[in-house]
């Protein structure tokens, strides 16, 4: 009754709203995923699903002084289905689809005739392409993009003067594009990574690390950080310590820039993790972040413009009015030439916030966070001019 | 009336005093007492869990403590630094305004999305008011018929009615809202948004919207200028604003919003309170773990007081 009686008065004093009914799809490709060494961090069924979730309780509570209301509907494709077929039947009840799925699934649903004028969000793939060359009018992204995450580092090891990395990098396919990503960034900030080896051992590292790591470490030649590559998480948590040189580890393992880890706390994240960790039983990851982030950038979009209409809300998303309090300390918003979600890239271990990048004294001209991934006169895509 | 003779009692008991700040030490489960006289630490006292926001009953002879992680609101006697009793608070209580009766204290529940108003003589919770997520900013009109909560996600200054205890107007407001005061005639509310970057200040009367200060800091990224705690002066002409890890204090003209002047102060300064005779402002800086004295008249910070870890709130006692 309460709420009626202030939604009352609302409708008196606030600008025109109208009842506003939002539906989001949440669709989620589920995959296979290989076998990892090291059963103590099993990969959470329920990754990114949970993000969405508290977004949309986050949203709720909002709307509901509002006169706006949102629902989330959940689709998750098992291995081997159709996850096209499944994101149409979605974009025929709503416009909106927040998806977890890899690169190439990604453009087939975007490309679809029923995902005309629809807004969908990509909160898993890294993809540089995606950003670039491959990029779509209708392909948001909340998660950052390798290029964002090894750009933060390579900041963080020029801020070290750690000038000169090697590197070792997994064999699988995710593997090699986060190398090239560090190459590229290396590049970029004026780096060479002196060596870098590929990680081929087909052992059970658990027992023998202490005697094959320092050997296979040998003859990566003078290095002022050990950048180690395995997207899979799986043999990278036995480097650390055990290098031939002392040297620390930075990649994928020791500091690793993400999108989001528990260990981010300042900035008045600790709220946001203890309304996570109440509804997951776990701590909150990268694309749990980032599908928290896609389902807030809409009610933030709907909450300032009062509308449900895609065409509406997009211009809104990518207009400079739209921020985003992201819980990382500045502003978020999205890259008008790709739809890119610019953030702040945490640097951390385990157990602590080490830095967040841009670091201070990496400068832009217009927004230091551009600092991060790809910047407009580099950027090939052309689907975001109109 | 036998409050009044104790704090009387009190006062001239330590003549030499010319009052006390109180500061908040949030990471360090303390207060520390600054004499305003000498501009040092006299005394460090014990709180519960997590000490934030902190307030003086009307006549002094109390102290009120959000003990967030303690999920209460303890009272105190200044005097003894003891820990008389302690209020129920509702879940992790963040901030909170005492109502101009001196016996209702409104207090946001940070993780709750409720603001809780308790009865501080009869000790009762009277009413629970749903509100936005992350409510923190609290204010209270000079003639006690509106509080404010303002939510950090929703983004919302609620406006709540005291005698129903409900909700009659909400107002969306820049990013990440954290303080509202209410101008001393009561015809004005500012809220600051940390975000957004921004100072909304609404007409009363009809909750709308007249006008937006923006800042900016010389050699400081616009990010990084962050509005959060702010006070009027005594003439209610000016304004001082904490400007978060800008680690400034923005001076405001409260008739024109002008920005006047910034005074660089310690790190992530966030609240802030005055001096007895108004001359100082004694502003708590998160990140250095320090009090800043600014001097009024001269615009000029003065002192650095070294306090505990993360000093957030700050409550003047004469």
């Amino acid at each position: 009754m309460r709420w009626m009686i202030c939604l009352g008065y609302l409708m008196l004093s606030g600008p025109a709203l109208a009842e506003v009914s939002l539906l989001i799809g949440y669709l989620e490709r589920q995959e296979v995923r290989p076998p990892v060494l090291s059963n103590l961090d099993p990969f959470p069924d329920d990754l990114g699903v949970v993000g969405a979730t508290l977004g949309v309780a986050d949203n709720q509570t909002t709307g509901q002084f509002l006169g706006h209301d949102y629902t989330l509907d959940t689709v998750r494709v098992a291995p081997g289905e159709d996850l096209k077929a499944a994101a149409a039947r979605m974009l025929n009840d709503t416009r909106f689809l927040v998806i977890d799925a890899p690169a190439p699934e990604l453009l087939e649903i975007a490309d679809l005739p029923e995902a005309e004028g629809a807004i969908l969000f990509n909160v898993s793939a890294p993809d540089f392409a995606l950003r670039d060359q491959d990029c779509r009018g209708n392909l948001f992204h909340t998660i950052p993009s390798a290029a964002m995450r090894t750009d933060a580092l390579m900041q963080f090891l020029q801020h070290k003067r750690w000038s000169t990395p090697a590197m070792v990098s997994g064999p699988h396919d995710e593997d090699a594009a986060l190398t090239e990503a560090l190459q590229r960034s290396a590049r970029k900030f004026g780096m060479e990574i002196a060596t870098s080896k590929t990680w081929n051992f087909d052992a059970d590292m658990r027992r023998n690390a202490a005697q094959e790591v320092p050997l296979f470490t040998q003859d990566l030649g003078e290095h002022d950080v050990l950048l180690v590559v395995d997207e899979l998480d799986d043999y990278a948590r036995y480097i650390p310590y055990n290098t031939w040189l002392p040297r620390p580890i930075a990649g994928s393992e020791g500091i690793v820039p993400v999108a989001w880890s528990r260990v981010v706390e300042q900035w008045g994240a600790a709220q946001l993790q203890s309304r996570f960790t109440e509804a997951a039983g776990r701590g909150m990851q990268s694309t749990d972040y980032a599908a928290w982030a896609a389902v807030r950038a809409l009610g933030e979009a709907v909450t300032r413009t009062g509308s449900d209409d895609p065409a509406t809300l997009r211009a809104f998303l990518l207009s400079d009015e739209f921020e985003l309090a992201g819980f990382k300390g500045r502003a978020m918003s999205f890259r008008s030439w790709n739809g890119q979600l610019r953030q702040p890239i945490p640097l951390v271990t385990r157990r602590a916030l080490v830095a967040q990048a841009p670091l201070g004294g990496f400068l832009h001209q217009h927004n230091e966070m551009d600092t991060l991934g790809i910047d407009a006169p580099e950027s090939a895509c052309t689907k975001f001019e109109d | 009336m036998k409050h009044l003779i104790t704090t009387l009692a009190l006062v001239t008991a330590h003549a030499a005093q010319a009052g006390e700040i109180w500061i908040s030490n949030e990471k360090d489960d303390t207060l520390s007492v600054i004499d305003v006289e000498t501009l040092e630490v006299t005394r460090t006292i014990p709180t519960g869990e997590r000490p934030r926001g902190i307030t003086f009953s009307k006549d002094f002879s109390r102290l009120y403590i959000c003990a967030s992680d303690s999920d209460t609101v303890q009272v105190m006697d200044p005097a003894t630094g003891e820990v008389l009793h302690e209020l129920p608070s509702g879940e992790d209580p963040e901030q909170f305004v005492l109502h101009p009766n001196d016996l209702h204290l409104y207090i946001a529940n940070e993780d709750d999305a409720v603001t809780t108003v308790v009865d501080t003589e009869t000790r009762h919770v009277i009413a629970q008011i749903n509100v936005g997520i992350e409510p923190e900013g609290m204010a209270v009109s000079p003639d006690g018929g509106t509080v404010i909560t303002t939510s950090e996600t929703t983004n919302m200054a609620h406006w709540i009615d005291t005698e129903s205890q409900e909700i009659y107007a909400n107002t969306l407001v820049d990013s990440r809202p954290r303080h509202a005061e209410f101008t001393h005639d009561g015809g004005k509310l500012w809220v600051s948004s940390e975000i957004g970057g921004t100072i909304t200040v609404f007409e009363t009367a009809g909750q709308t919207e007249i006008a937006k200060i923006e800042f900016e800091v010389q050699g400081v990224h616009p990010d990084r200028v962050q509005p959060v705690g702010f006070d009027f002066t005594e003439d209610g002409k000016t304004a001082f604003v904490a400007l978060g890890p800008s680690n400034h204090i923005a001076v405001v003209n409260a008739e024109s919003y002008e920005v006047e002047d910034y005074i660089l102060v310690g790190r992530r300064v966030w609240h802030m309170a005055f001096s007895p005779d108004k001359t100082q402002l004694f502003t708590t800086n998160g990140v250095s773990g320090d009090v800043t004295v600014i001097d009024i008249a001269r615009r000029e910070a003065i002192k650095s007081i070294k306090v505990g870890r993360f000093p957030w709130g700050a409550a003047m006692r004469p």
